[in-house]
């Protein structure tokens, strides 16, 4: 309960920073409005394609991640990893980590009791590392900005080298714990 | 209209209405916990959004290719590979914020590299992460991402 509280005032602060942030950026962006009449029209433009550009996708974006957030349980979550073996393990683990489910710091008690649990280390490895880059809705924003090929293409090259990664690693706990 | 807007929007939308058909209640939880993130989080895009209104409108794309330009080599992909390491941005707002680079000729490569970074690599959280998982492993996952990052990027520098 304690902790609760703490970490609500904290992201009050957090807030109350930005908004102080944005005060400033504000303030330098109206001087310059007004000190260079000729960059208005191009300063104009594009405020407002980014903002249209962002305001399209936000509410979509956070209502996904809203929506996972309250149905996919940290205990679901373990249960589909805690079972799964093989090479299901590893894809399984992507795919638990892409869902959007909050910030990486979530992720890492969950991976610490999967690891206890004795899940494949290969398996909590990609879990963690698509927990951190692969994120649905993070996608759909890439997509939005910068285009399908840029996003399908980083995003099937990071799947492959995670994977990669993840047997490596697990290869080479296996490797020091023998010796 | 552009197509992604399209899409993201009509698969939020079909979630949604999946999600309420299944259980109300969550589903009203979900949106509140969508519209606390949204009040958090605007002031950041605003304030992205403007840098980027000043970015684009008072420097040069001789200037912002000098800096993160193809001619910045590969001492230029370390410097942002560790500045994506380093920073804490989200990533939502760190898209905007590359399309303008990109806009303003800046190096695809750089650009992934550092998108990447900035979410695989956490320098921050890597104490956290230890705690968790144990030093081995975080360690590695991180050298490795940081690592594989630069592939990632040189990699989409080539064919894209």
């Amino acid at each position: 309960m304690r902790k609760q509280f703490k970490k609500l005032k904290r992201t009050e602060k957090d807030w109350k920073q930005n908004i102080v942030i944005l005060g400033i950026v504000f303030v330098v962006t109206i001087i310059l409005f007004l000190f260079f009449p000729s960059k208005r029209e191009v300063m104009i433009v594009t405020f407002e394609k980014f903002f249209i550009e962002m305001i399209s996708i936000l509410p979509a974006v956070l209502i996904l991640m809203g929506l996972f957030t309250v149905f996919i349980s940290k205990k679901m979550v373990m249960r589909y990893l805690g079972e799964a073996a093989g090479i299901k393990a590893i894809f399984l683990g992507i795919l638990m980590g892409a869902l959007p489910t909050g910030p990486l710091y979530i992720a890492f008690p969950i991976a610490s009791v999967l690891l206890k649990k004795g899940v494949r280390v290969a398996s909590v490895v990609s879990f963690l590392s698509a927990w951190a880059c692969i994120k649905i809705p993070q996608e759909m924003v890439e997509l939005q900005f910068l285009g399908f090929k840029f996003m399908a293409l980083r995003l099937f090259l990071t799947i492959i080298f995670v994977i990669i990664m993840g047997i490596f690693i697990e290869w080479a706990v296996k490797l020091t714990n023998q010796k | 209209m552009s197509s992604s807007f399209v899409f993201i929007n009509i698969f939020a939308i079909s979630c949604l209405i999946f999600a309420f058909i299944k259980d109300k209640r969550k589903a009203i939880q979900g949106v509140v916990i969508a519209l606390r993130n949204f009040i958090k989080i605007i002031p950041t895009i605003l304030a992205v959004i403007l840098s980027i209104t000043l970015l684009l409108a008072f420097f040069s794309e001789k200037q912002i290719s000098q800096i993160v330009g193809d001619k910045a080599g590969f001492i230029g992909i370390i410097i942002v590979a560790f500045l994506g390491s380093i920073l804490q941005i989200p990533s939502l707002i760190s898209f905007p914020l590359a399309a303008s680079l990109l806009k303003r000729g800046a190096s695809i490569t750089l650009i992934a590299v550092f998108i990447t970074t900035l979410t695989m690599v956490g320098i921050i959280t890597l104490p956290l992460e230890i705690k968790a998982v144990g030093k081995r492993i975080a360690l590695m996952r991180n050298g490795i991402s940081f690592i594989i990052a630069i592939i990632i990027g040189i990699i989409l520098g080539m064919i894209l």
